[in-house]
């Protein structure tokens, strides 16, 4: 761990993404001790205002202050990317493994499967689910979460497929080791690397997905703050104010940069030969 | 060569198959009856029986599933709710809207994002090349609604360099290209940033080959090098590239179409959705989807008859 903060400091970009994540989780965290309003409390007389000591990010048209509202926006961008991505990463894992280990048939079923969900563009399915049961933050990360499984799951199989030949697995089998004790002992360990990187570089997609849909009015429901559903009420306000746009894609923007470059440092740290395929 | 070629086409069709399936499957197995989702709450039980008999949601489901597939291979995709007009024709209505802004951007992307990618691979670890390499990096994590957002923020509210709203007069060229500029940009600036690096660094590893080595030793000049020789190869990656993007493309044009209040794809789903619309919104879902499965399926053909080694992998 100190070696890779280490490595991590020497590489100035990466540097940086340590710092803007680190800043993002905290603020988002503490939200609440750091707020200085409550971010859905409704104040008219001090509607449309720009940045000023009271309001750092000035207020929304609902006299909402902007910098209470993105630092609540931010629980709810990373909560969704924790889960989408836990869920996904886990559920890919499991396919993974199954069509890498299992029969042919299975594997191309799989393989089959995998296929048609990147077939469809994930806003486009996005949009056929809220169109379905309605808009909600878990409609947007059932979505994200399927979307993104074949991402882990294809990984996850040629890792398996290459495992699978090796000598040391062959003996194991030989021994009558259990299916189950080949692929937790031996498969899962060695493609946990590779899953992991992939995860920590597909947190700045997330974030930008849930904000683009709920920017459409389709993710997060108000009154809850969202980065998008704040970028949201920027659009309609456009010709008044330009500071709610301003206050919701700065976090957005600093959010996607640091994991981008905190991702892309991590890569090269744990396996530079990983950065040929991601 | 040719047995590769029906494989993939095949493989194409089945995807193309299995996802209508899938969607059919969504529409039928969420909770809550899609007559009922289509009429709002406040819908009578009559109104509810009588969109369910018209829909023929009364029959069995597997009847159902086959007409549905049946609809879709004569090219219906049922009919719009509230102008009674078939779906087909509105989705094709719109698409091309959407395939001009899809394809202007990529084209400009290419324009700026090729040459930029060839500057840093010769200039390699320069100064200028690791600004470059900063920026692309930042214009490709920058979300392209809010590139969209910006840019009708600063030139078209407030420079007004720009019109705001729409895709011009039908007819007038100057005025549709005009409302093109500002949606374009804002999905073409990431893959501008992309292109450039993933030139760069195909362009590298070709500016180590052999034949570049004997263009060198008789004496031609860096720039036939690069623009004659060097990018013909290295181009090829970003073949593949835009044909898998084109999935990234549609998402990325249904956020600049909602923010330029464009018609288009994008706009129609977002419009049906609020107004229920919902046969629309899942014949735009399909046609899109179509489209991508078209795209991937040409650029992974048009690389196997480039590359023989692709072939040997399906």
């Amino acid at each position: 761990m100190k070696v890779a903060i280490k490595r991590i400091s020497s590489d100035p970009l990466g540097l940086l993404g340590l710092c803007l994540v680190t800043l993002i989780v905290v603020s988002a965290l503490g939200a609440t001790i750091f707020a200085p309003y409550d971010p859905i409390q409704l104040n008219i007389m001090d509607r449309l205002q720009g940045p000023s000591a009271n309001h750092l990010l000035g207020t929304d048209q609902l006299g909402r202050d902007l910098f209470s509202r993105v630092l609540f926006g931010g629980q709810v961008a990373l909560k969704v990317a924790f889960l989408t991505i836990g869920s996904a990463l886990i559920i890919g894992v499991v396919l993974g493994m199954i069509a890498g280990y299992g029969p042919t048939w299975l594997d191309n079923s799989i393989m089959i499967l995998f296929d048609t969900i990147r077939s469809v563009p994930t806003i486009m399915l996005a949009l056929a689910a809220v169109a379905m049961v309605g808009p909600s933050i878990t409609t947007v990360i059932f979505v994200i979460a399927v979307s993104s499984i074949p991402n882990y799951g294809r990984v996850v199989r040629t890792q398996t497929l290459t495992i699978k030949s090796k000598d040391f697995v062959k003996a194991e089998m030989l021994m009558g080791a259990s299916l189950l004790r080949i692929l937790s002992i031996h498969v899962l360990p060695n493609i946990l690397g590779p899953i992991l990187i992939l995860a920590s570089m597909d947190i700045p997609t997330v974030i930008a997905l849930e904000a683009g849909l709920s920017f459409l009015g389709m993710g997060v429901k108000p009154p809850t703050p969202s980065w998008g559903s704040i970028l949201n009420d920027g659009f309609s306000l456009i010709r008044n104010t330009p500071w709610p746009i301003i206050a919701g894609s700065i976090p957005l923007v600093l959010a996607t940069l640091g994991f981008t470059f905190l991702g892309e440092s991590l890569r090269d740290l744990l396996d530079p030969k990983l950065r040929k395929f991601l | 060569m040719l047995l590769y070629f029906i494989k993939r086409i095949f493989l194409g069709i089945l995807i193309i198959s299995v996802a209508v399936t899938l969607m059919f499957c969504m529409i039928h197995l969420v909770p809550g009856d899609p007559a009922r989702i289509m009429l709002g709450p406040r819908a009578t039980p009559e109104m509810i029986a009588d969109i369910s008999m018209r829909m023929g949601l009364d029959q069995p489901l597997v009847i159902q599933l086959m007409k549905f597939l049946g609809n879709i291979l004569k090219g219906d995709l049922g009919i719009d709710v509230i102008s009674s007009r078939p779906v087909t024709a509105i989705v094709f209505g719109q698409l091309p809207y959407t395939l001009w802004l899809i394809f202007t951007a990529i084209f400009g992307a290419m324009l700026i994002g090729i040459p930029l990618g060839c500057y840093s691979a010769l200039h390699r670890n320069t100064l200028a090349d690791r600004v470059t390499g900063v920026i692309s990096v930042a214009c490709i994590t920058a979300p392209s609604f809010v590139v969209a957002l910006y840019s009708l923020l600063i030139f078209a509210v407030t420079l007004k360099w720009f019109p705001a709203i729409g895709a011009g007069v039908k007819g007038d060229f100057f005025d549709q290209a005009t409302h093109l500029v500002l949606p374009a940009f804002a999905i073409g600036i990431s893959w501008v940033g992309y292109l450039s690096r993933l030139v760069r660094a195909s362009m590298l590893e070709v500016l180590g080959e052999n034949h570049i080595r004997t263009a060198r030793a008789y004496g031609l000049t860096e720039f036939t090098i690069v623009y004659r020789y060097a990018l013909k190869i290295a181009i090829l990656p970003t073949v593949t590239v835009i044909g898998v993007g084109m999935g990234f493309l549609i998402s990325a044009a249904v956020f600049t179409e909602v923010v330029f209040a464009r018609p288009g794809l994008g706009k129609l789903i977002i419009d049906s959705i609020t107004t229920r619309n919902y046969p629309v919104v899942m014949g735009s879902v399909l046609i899109s989807t179509g489209l991508f499965v078209i795209s991937t399926t040409i650029s992974d053909l048009v690389n196997a008859s480039l590359d023989p080694r692709i072939r040997a992998n399906l």
